[in-house]
């Protein structure tokens, strides 16, 4: 909605005062809107778990769904996965060589691939892939009146479209998180011992002796967050794709930038979090397990 | 059976419906006519709550439908039948399982008795066994109509609502559209109302026809019904608007265009 047409500017007013006048409004009105979105949102997200907890979809809804999301996105995971490992081991390599640690090349190659970047990166990944086009068929089903079909035949569409794809990512992002950090450790392995021609034993050693389930457990966890929030949002957008090609489009565009924000915000706060936890229960900040 | 009582529908500062005052009883065909935009979409989205009112209320059966829960009102739905301006199947199943698609929600039938039941009412609606397995965007717009209407008609709804069923068809396929409306409602004495701008189709299919007037071009005290009777009144009444409309003349409405379009400056 435009701002002029909450606040007309009138006659009498100099254009200034009027200019002013429409940038307060149209920065109150963005404001209002963002509020209402987060709030449309967080009463998407319940439906969708009330949905969820009074019982499962059949196998037939949920199948195709596992398919796209799981076994479609293998590929590009797995070589995602692959270059995470090789970049983050030429760019380790690069620096740890000048102050002559090469050989403790592998912690810190596999600490911040299975922290960080594997689920990081992997999830922005699917957030493309898996986000955009759920977001474009949720919009596009919008838009033909589809989803407006299934509700008028008795059928609750959060349950039969939503919940489905909620799971096919809570379930398989990680699991193709897990896939993305082991090619990111075969990638790393690769760049470092074959082509660098660092010692494996050396690499190997201080892989085991810095990185711990711990790391994996955190990296895993977060991918349960990003998991969820991709389908969330990207269903959300897509359930309120406005008409037409564009408003398809801009579901799908928005359904990837949310998501994007969302993963970035989620890996800060969950990591701060688990951290915390993790001295607390350890001041002395050695391995748990 | 259907009461709609003071509805008034606004998306943010856009009034769409405005008081609107309807009484159908059971085994009625009412059209609604008037011209694009003029809110009989919503109107008809309205009766089943895929939009919420404003102001008002819808009864069915005397029970306010605003009032039930997503359950109850799922099970509400099921005496409905919806038929949508495209039809709305959905395109990532086949024929089949678009029309199977009531029978598997709402009862516990075996596979072979629903395959049978899909095979009859693709049959009742002049379609071939063979497009079951096809999806339906190989299926033109006519047949893809019918098999809405196919769809629609599963569950033995007791309140059939069409969306313009006739808008975009050549006048051979509308007029099977307008024969499988009137056999509906011979065959299993539904109740219906059909959105229309089709005036062919009011006179053929209604026994009652409304016309809407958009709000935008209304006064404030002024209805927004402008027709209420049965068809034979239509080319009786005197109100110009009416008369502009079942005419098809474009005539002072295109001179009021011009005139709304130069005060907006273009």
């Amino acid at each position: 909605m435009s701002s002029g047409s909450v606040i007309s500017p009138k006659t009498t007013e100099t254009p200034a005062k009027s200019l002013l006048v429409d940038w307060i409004s149209g920065c109150g009105e963005s404001f209002l809107s963002m509020v209402q979105s987060v709030g449309d949102l967080a009463l998407f997200s319940a439906a969708t778990f009330a949905a969820l907890f009074k019982g499962l979809p059949n196998r037939k809804t949920l199948l195709p769904n596992f398919y796209q999301v799981g076994v479609l996105s293998l590929p590009v995971v797995a070589i995602t996965g692959t270059f995470i490992g090789m970049v983050l081991a030429v760019q380790s390599h690069f620096q740890f060589a000048q102050v002559g640690l090469e050989s403790r090349l592998g912690a810190v190659i596999n600490m911040s691939l299975v922290r960080e970047l594997g689920p990081v990166l992997a999830a922005i990944m699917l957030a493309g892939r898996v986000g955009s086009a759920m977001a474009a068929e949720l919009g596009t089903m919008r838009v033909t009146e589809q989803i407006d079909a299934l509700a008028s035949m008795g059928a609750n569409p959060i349950k039969y479209l939503v919940v489905p794809r909620f799971l096919a990512c809570l379930i398989l992002i990680p699991t193709l998180v897990v896939m993305a950090d082991f090619m990111g450790v075969v990638g790393g392995y690769f760049y470092s011992v074959m082509i660098v021609g660092i010692d494996k034993h050396q690499y190997m050693y201080h892989s085991q002796a810095f990185v711990g389930g711990f790391d994996l457990f955190i990296g895993i966890l977060k991918s349960f967050f990003f998991g969820s929030a991709i389908a969330l949002v990207s269903c959300y957008r897509g359930f309120h794709s406005e008409p037409g090609a564009e408003g398809v489009g801009r579901a799908a565009t928005a359904a990837f930038v949310y998501s994007f924000i969302l993963i970035l915000a989620l890996d800060l706060f969950v990591g701060m979090f688990l951290d915390t936890i993790y001295l607390f229960w350890n001041p002395g900040g050695s391995k748990l397990f | 059976m259907l009461s709609v009582q003071g509805l008034g529908i606004s998306f943010g500062a856009h009034e769409v419906l405005r008081n609107i005052n309807l009484q159908v009883p059971r085994g009625q065909t009412l059209a609604v006519i008037g011209e694009s935009g003029c809110g009989k979409t919503v109107l008809l989205k309205t009766l089943i709550r895929l939009i919420e009112p404003t102001t008002g209320k819808v009864l069915f059966d005397g029970q306010d439908l605003s009032k039930l829960n997503m359950h109850e009102l799922a099970k509400q739905r099921t005496r409905f039948g919806f038929i949508f301006q495209q039809a709305a199947l959905f395109d990532s199943m086949t024929i089949g399982q678009n029309v199977a698609f009531p029978l598997l929600q709402h009862t516990e039938l075996s596979e072979a008795e629903v395959q049978q039941r899909v095979l009859d009412q693709l049959a009742d609606v002049g379609l071939p066994d063979s497009v079951i397995d096809k999806k339906p965007a190989e299926l033109s717009g006519g047949m893809r109509k019918r098999v809405g209407v196919a769809r629609a008609l599963m569950l033995n709804p007791e309140l059939v609502l069409y969306d313009e069923p006739t808008t975009g068809l050549d006048p051979i396929v509308s007029d099977v559209i307008n024969e499988l409306i009137l056999r509906s409602r011979r065959r299993y004495c539904v109740t219906s109302i059909v959105v229309t701008h089709d005036m062919r189709t009011a006179r053929k299919v209604a026994d009652r026809v409304v016309m809407l007037y958009p709000t935008s071009r209304l006064g404030v005290d002024e209805p927004q019904v402008i027709f209420d009777g049965p068809p034979s009144e239509l080319d009786r009444t005197e109100d110009r608007r009416v008369v502009q409309f079942v005419r098809g003349e474009a005539g002072a409405r295109l001179m009021e265009m011009r005139a709304e379009a130069s005060a907006a400056g273009y």
